[in-house]
């Protein structure tokens, strides 16, 4: 079994579902990203998302517009974002790892040699944004052969047949986009996330993890019947952004601590 | 590996005659495709079947020739430029889009574009725009059809081209600024993408060039290949015979591929495109894309695009805003790669030089795009002396002028002393 089959099958066996927060490889800058994971590992994160930061990332609110910029101001790279997935994996044997990159950088690195890259630092699967199921058939047959999930997203907008074509493909998970629109943290949920969950749930078994607006403890307590994890994003970027370098590490754990208590169905301690 | 259904590909035996642009899945060659977010995916391919739908439609054409006459002008001259043939040793022939209504080639698209709109029901249009021109268009079509525009403009670009964010706003476009990136057409492409990634029940995406997913290259390329098809038959009945060649200035490449379409089954007509040199050719110093670039993917394209090693793209310069663009449509990328066209690159200074020698030449104030096209004649002519041309003028200069004074140092208020 894959690490994230494990993960999903243990968490459902307790009645939870996983916690995967992400950030932009090389925010706030090298170092400290690297830091800011093992602490979110520490706070109760099941495994990671890793950005590859790219000058032109047009599913992205301001929010990640500006990780992507103050990453690459640090020279960030894809080897950034392998070198996080290997300071990761050291601390945690058992955590997936995916990788989230547009496809123009995975190109000029070569799809094989990344996907060969990305396995030997441990990683477990890859998302690409841009990327919709009928031009994917390179990375994929690329990531089938280093043994990699490949993510398929689907969205409200996704019609019937595209989730049934979806689930059919998917291995991993699907990541599900809660709105129509790009990342960035949000208030409430979109009212008709429920009935999107509720058409994808019907046509598969796949595991299905949410992202896109998924900010509060509260967000994570109402989806979770309906998915398998979810991915928080913006909202940990938000906080990295505002609070002072010195305050960071402890403000990002303690929003993961908040998050899992509600992925597990525990009480949200003040 | 399991096959994912593609989408029935669209039409190009019906809608051209021209064999060497295949389409299947929207490709050209290599070149093409649909890199978009899956939220996009169902509007991208509902577009593919209503242009399809349309253009096989009479009565869509019937509306579309109607206004391209009595509202756009078409069809548009085509005038020899005596003086200037003089001058480089050339018997050239400018394609007049300048003398369109608002002044650009780009109306052609943005017409045809927004009677599509119509009949898909979204009345909200979003746009970019780089020197403005595409912008004006939209503003101006939206305001004849009454529908509603949002035009994404890169705030340097605002800077460089003042008049054209005027008329965009006297004729009832909201103007958004992009303070993103390096501020130019790439970044306001990005951000009318998002925005149409958020609106994309209500909004239509109006772009301006033939780059980004299918169907746009092949549908902008089709609502702008009128002006190939008018400039053959026009050179054909003034001049007694094809041209040698056919020149058009490339940033996305919308005003070339129209022009290179009348002329891509005529063996004997040299096709070229030229782009921007800027202040020379290092990486982020210039836009030409397919003289330096490589293949990629940007904008929901394959096609050739200007990179570093790792795949960030690349700053671009160029003095003409509307070339200033680190990608290109993907047709051009095919007609490269088959040596059907080729592509070169004019600097800064030398299209300042081409703009007004036009000025003095022929009493034609060129747009500053445009004027790169004019600029490369002097090296066709030293190809080719006294050989018959003709060159796509995509627009005028009107809108540079205050570019034009600034890169030779003079204020336009003190000019007239």
């Amino acid at each position: 079994m894959s690490r994230l089959s494990e993960l999903f099958a243990a968490r459902r066996s307790l009645g939870e579902i996983a916690l995967l927060p992400y950030l932009t490889a090389g925010y706030p800058d090298p170092a400290s990203c690297i830091e800011l994971f093992k602490a979110m590992l520490q706070a109760g994160a099941d495994g990671f998302e890793i950005g590859v930061a790219f000058s032109d990332p047009m599913a992205d609110g301001l929010t990640q517009q500006r990780t992507n910029q103050r990453a690459l101001e640090h020279g960030a790279t894809l080897h950034t974002a392998l070198d996080a997935a290997r300071a990761i994996r050291r601390e945690a044997a058992t955590a997936p790892i995916m990788f989230m990159s547009y496809y123009n950088p995975l190109l000029a690195f070569g799809e094989a040699e990344f996907c060969g890259a990305a396995v030997d630092a441990g990683a477990d699967a890859v998302i690409v944004p841009d990327l919709p199921p009928e031009e994917s058939e390179p990375l994929r047959a690329a990531c089938s052969a280093a043994g990699l999930d490949y993510i398929f997203l689907l969205g409200p907008t996704s019609t019937p047949e595209r989730i049934r074509m979806v689930g059919r493909l998917a291995s991993g998970f699907i990541y599900c986009v809660s709105l129509v629109g790009v990342t960035g943290a949000r208030r409430n949920l979109s009212s008709d996330l429920p009935d999107f969950l509720a058409r994808v749930r019907a046509a598969t078994s796949v595991p299905l993890v949410l992202g896109f607006g998924i900010s509060r403890p509260e967000h994570v307590q109402a989806v979770r019947e309906q998915v398998d994890g979810v991915i928080v994003a913006s909202a940990l970027a938000d906080i990295i952004e505002s609070a002072a370098p010195e305050d960071r590490i402890g403000a990002v754990a303690e929003r993961v601590r908040e998050l899992r208590a509600a992925a597990s169905n525990e009480p949200v301690s003040a | 590996m399991s096959s994912v259904p593609r989408p029935a590909s669209p039409q190009p035996a019906t809608v051209s005659p021209h064999s060497n642009a295949a389409t299947a899945a929207g490709r050209f060659g290599a070149y093409g495709g649909q890199f978009v977010p899956e939220v996009l995916m169902p509007a991208v391919l509902e577009l593919d079947r209503a242009f399809e739908a349309a253009w096989n439609d009479p009565s869509f054409h019937q509306q579309l020739d109607e206004l391209s006459r009595s509202y756009v002008g078409r069809p548009t001259p085509l005038y020899r430029a005596g003086r200037l043939s003089d001058k480089v040793g050339l018997d050239v022939y400018l394609k007049r889009e300048d003398l369109a209504h608002t002044g650009a080639h780009k109306i052609n698209n943005a017409l045809g574009q927004a009677l599509l709109a119509l009949r898909l029901g979204k009345r909200r249009i979003i746009a970019e725009t780089g020197a403005g021109q595409h912008g004006v268009a939209t503003a101006t079509v939206c305001a004849m059809l009454g529908l509603d525009a949002v035009v994404y403009m890169g705030e340097l670009d605002i800077e460089r081209q003042a008049p054209n964010v005027y008329r965009m706003k006297l004729l009832g476009a909201e103007v958004r600024p992009v303070g993103s990136g390096t501020r130019t057409l790439k970044d306001a492409v990005n951000e009318a993408i998002r925005d149409w990634v958020s609106n994309v029940d209500t909004s239509h995406y109006m772009l301006g060039s033939a780059v980004g997913p299918h169907p746009y290259p092949l549908m902008v390329r089709q609502f702008q290949s009128v002006i190939g098809h008018e400039a053959r038959k026009q050179v054909l009945e003034m001049a007694g015979r094809l041209p040698d060649y056919a020149l058009a200035c490339v940033g996305g490449g919308s005003n070339a591929i129209g022009l290179f379409h009348g002329f891509i089954d005529d063996p004997g007509v040299q096709l070229i495109g030229v782009e921007a040199a800027g202040r020379g050719m290092e990486l982020g110093h210039h836009a030409a894309t397919l003289v330096a670039g490589t293949p990629g993917v940007l904008h929901g394209a394959r096609s050739y695009v200007l990179q570093d090693q790792h795949g960030q793209i690349a700053d671009t310069h160029s003095i003409s805003a509307g070339l200033d663009y680190p990608g290109v449509g993907p047709e051009h990328s095919y007609l490269k790669d088959s040596g059907r066209a080729r592509y070169v690159a004019i600097r800064d200074e030398a299209a300042l030089q081409a703009f007004r020698d036009l000025c003095l030449l022929e009493g034609i104030i060129p747009a500053l795009e445009s004027s790169h096209a004019i600029a490369y004649l002097p090296q066709v002519a030293a190809e080719a002396p006294g050989a018959l041309v003709v060159v796509n003028l995509s627009g005028r200069g009107d809108k540079d002028v205050g570019s034009y004074a600034k890169a030779t140092g003079e204020q336009l208020a003190q000019s007239v002393s």
